[in-house]
């Protein structure tokens, strides 16, 4: 018999009940919770009579829609403040823990999962949010659910799930210098589409995943959502066990030894068997930027905007015009050409320490470009905008220009007031270029944090290993 | 949840691959604490010429004319026809209900994103999966009869056009199932609660550092 995967081992070790037809009865370990997907979840609850399982399993965060500066005022927007309370009492009400805006340890839920060692190897990990599979990085089964699962989990501790088939991604080679886990993730969604991992869970692997950090493994994991997966993981190394040591929530001590014994098992033995498997070469990928207006729609910097003429797919002809126009872009234009109007450098996706060390990097003593109106960097919670002060990040962004901001979603999705005006252009760190999804009419650019701050001094992209 | 066994109803040609659920429903209604009241807003920046917030009184903007579920009939359909990986992107289960409030029933596509596959079933609303071919043959029979109307029967599994051509789909038996009886999840999943419970008792031996009490950790 041949081995198992790393996602049928994590799979199995949760199958509460399984029906004839595979539909299985799957425990959650890890449930977090943010405001804009759980209020009906809750309302759910309390007009079914109901309470949740074990609220143990739970943390809560406001994070999409706080604001990112002049905090001490309260949120200003009413529907916004509206939400953000309304979690604040429920989770009052039904006993969740819950970092409120004001907690040092507030930020993007995402991030502060595995930095407060709440999410842990070998989990299952929910969240009303597609981006839960950034967990799947320190080898947990980590996806994201609709709000009426959320509130499935919240009163039963379980989903029905069936089981994905298995996508193995290799990326082999050494990265070159300059090369992130942003440009990694990036050219394997321009390799495989955006519907490319759909019905799969992808398991991240090779020579280059294993050379990134845990950090570096979470912004390639956090974007499986955007190759049409719902969770991807990456096996668990000896980095992985490192990372968890001393978390607050991870087990301390004697416990610790024993989960990191149980830990260790949680890869892929070496005969299991893929449905799927597809290679890249890493030290073949460069510098990425997107184009158009879906995530698949990616160049390397060199590059240049692509002609729909040259596509034979009619229907993907027509998508590349509707995005060349959605762009203001020229096809053949070459990338180094498109100047910028504002940068974010944030996110789920690029958010945490190294992130925001390699974007301080990238700006050489340099000053924000005169044609850019703003550059902010949101860090990804307040623990992550605390260690940045404390190394002095916070004084070189702002030596150069940048403004420096409270944590939360921001203007990933900019719920917020950070948003990109109609016809502005972005160099953005975040996850989804699609229309609209920055502000409405706002033209948003997928790039890595040191690609983001280089471009912000140059006021157009920039090949960051010539920068 | 609302039962679907058979549906028949006017189908609205989106002509579009990789429609997302921010183009569904724009961030600025997912504000919203409640589950209903997003049909007005489905499909916002596609919909309207001016910006949307939330409170706004949606009858009175300016309308996209060019934008098909403005123009008649489509304004009354019941069945979206799409592209290929329709619901990509962002979980919100905000998309379905949009879609459910605007008057949709069914979603007709080649392939849907998981999510949004999963979270429609919840919600009475049936995405059906056809064939590229299919879906195709379906857009030129809109487009030849502006105002057709598919016949949906879920039991059997087919999708019926006025020609009497009959597509016919998959779907998993647990879903149909649920969908037919109109099902709540939550209380058949507790059923099993005792299988639950066990099963916890079990791990708390296994890992037992992934059943802490987490507020008495880290103050
Ligand atoms: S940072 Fe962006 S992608 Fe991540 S959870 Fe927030 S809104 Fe979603």
């Amino acid at each position: 018999m041949a081995g198992k995967t790393l996602y049928e081992k994590l799979f199995d070790a949760h199958v509460v009940h399984e029906q004839d037809d595979g539909t299985a009865l799957l425990y959650i370990d890890r449930h977090l919770v943010h405001e804009v997907t759980s209020p009906q979840a809750f309302e759910g609850l309390r007009l079914a009579g109901r309470k949740p399982w074990r609220t143990g399993a739970m943390l809560a965060v406001p994070d999409h829609n706080v604001p990112t500066t002049n905090r001490a005022g309260g949120i200003t927007d009413p529907v916004s403040r509206e939400q953000v309370s309304t979690l604040d009492r429920n989770c009052q009400e039904f006993g969740v823990q819950e970092f409120p805006m004001a907690d040092l340890r507030q930020g993007i839920v995402h991030i502060i999962g595995p930095e407060e060692g709440f999410t842990l190897p070998g989990a299952t990990v929910v969240c009303g949010d597609s981006h839960t599979s950034t967990h799947g990085a320190i080898g947990a089964l980590a996806f994201g659910i609709g709000t009426s699962e959320v509130e499935h989990v919240m009163a039963t501790q379980t989903l029905l799930q069936k089981r994905a088939k298995t996508l193995q991604v290799r990326v082999d080679g050494e990265l070159g210098p300059g090369v992130t886990a942003k440009d990694v993730v990036l050219a394997i969604i321009g390799k495989i589409g955006t519907a490319g991992g759909t019905g799969y869970a992808i398991e991240f692997a090779g020579s280059a995943i294993e050379s990134l950090s845990i950090e570096g493994r979470m912004s390639v994991c956090n974007m499986s959502i955007e190759a049409g997966a719902r969770a991807g993981m990456v096996a668990v190394d000896e980095k992985t066990i490192e990372y968890f040591r001393d978390k607050p929530f991870a087990p301390q001590g004697e416990m610790f030894e024993r989960a990191a014994e149980y830990w260790r098992t949680l890869k892929s033995d070496p005969d299991a068997q893929f449905d799927k498997v597809v290679t890249l070469d890493g030290s073949k990928i460069e510098p990425q930027v997107s184009w158009g207006t879906s995530p698949e729609m990616v160049v390397p910097v060199n590059g240049q905007v692509p002609d729909p003429a040259a596509e034979a797919d009619p229907v993907k002809a027509e998508g590349m015009r509707n995005a060349l126009k959605y762009m203001g872009l020229e096809a053949n234009t070459p990338i180094s050409d498109i100047q910028i109007d504002k940068v974010f450098i944030g996110s789920c996706t690029n958010a945490r320490i190294e992130d925001l060390r390699a974007a301080a990097a990238a700006i050489k003593g340099g000053h924000v470009a005169d044609n850019v109106t703003l550059a902010m960097v949101v860090p990804g919670s307040g623990l992550v905008r605390e260690q940045a002060e404390k190394e002095g990040l916070d004084k070189v962004f702002l030596d150069a220009g940048f403004e420096w901001r409270e944590p939360g979603c921001s203007m990933c999705l900019a719920m917020n007031a950070d948003r990109l005006e109609p016809g502005e252009r972005c160099a953005s760190t975040s996850n989804r270029n699609f229309e609209g999804r920055q502000g409405q009419g706002g033209r948003t650019h997928l790039v890595s944090p040191a690609m983001a701050a280089a471009a912000a001094v140059a006021g157009h992209f920039v090949d960051v290993r010539q920068a | 949840m609302q039962a679907f066994t058979t549906h028949k109803g006017i189908v609205a040609p989106l002509d579009r691959s990789n429609v997302d659920t921010d183009a569904i429903i724009p961030k600025q209604y997912l504000k919203s604490v409640k589950r209903t009241g997003f049909g007005p807003t489905a499909f916002d920046d596609w919909r309207y010429l001016d910006p949307g917030e939330p409170g706004m009184d949606h009858s009175q903007r300016r309308k996209n004319p060019d934008f098909v579920l403005n123009q008649e009939p489509f304004d009354r359909a019941s069945i979206l026809l799409a592209r290929e990986n329709f619901g990509c992107g962002s979980s919100r289960e905000h998309a379905v209900w949009a879609l459910t409030d605007f008057g949709f029933r069914a979603v007709i596509a080649p392939s849907f994103a998981d999510i949004f596959f999963n979270n429609s079933f919840k919600n009475g609303l049936l995405p059906i999966a056809l064939k590229e071919e299919e879906v195709d043959a379906i857009f030129k029979a809109v487009a030849a009869n502006p105002g057709l109307e598919l016949e949906i029967d879920l039991p059997n599994q087919v999708v019926k056009a006025p020609d009497g051509t009959e597509y016919g789909f998959e779907i998993d038996s647990f879903r149909k199932h649920c969908l037919v009886e109109g099902l709540d999840d939550i209380a058949l999943t507790l059923e099993h609660a005792d299988k639950i419970k066990a099963y916890e008792t079990a791990q708390m031996q296994k890992t037992p550092w992934l059943f802490n009490d987490l507020r008495g950790n880290a103050g």
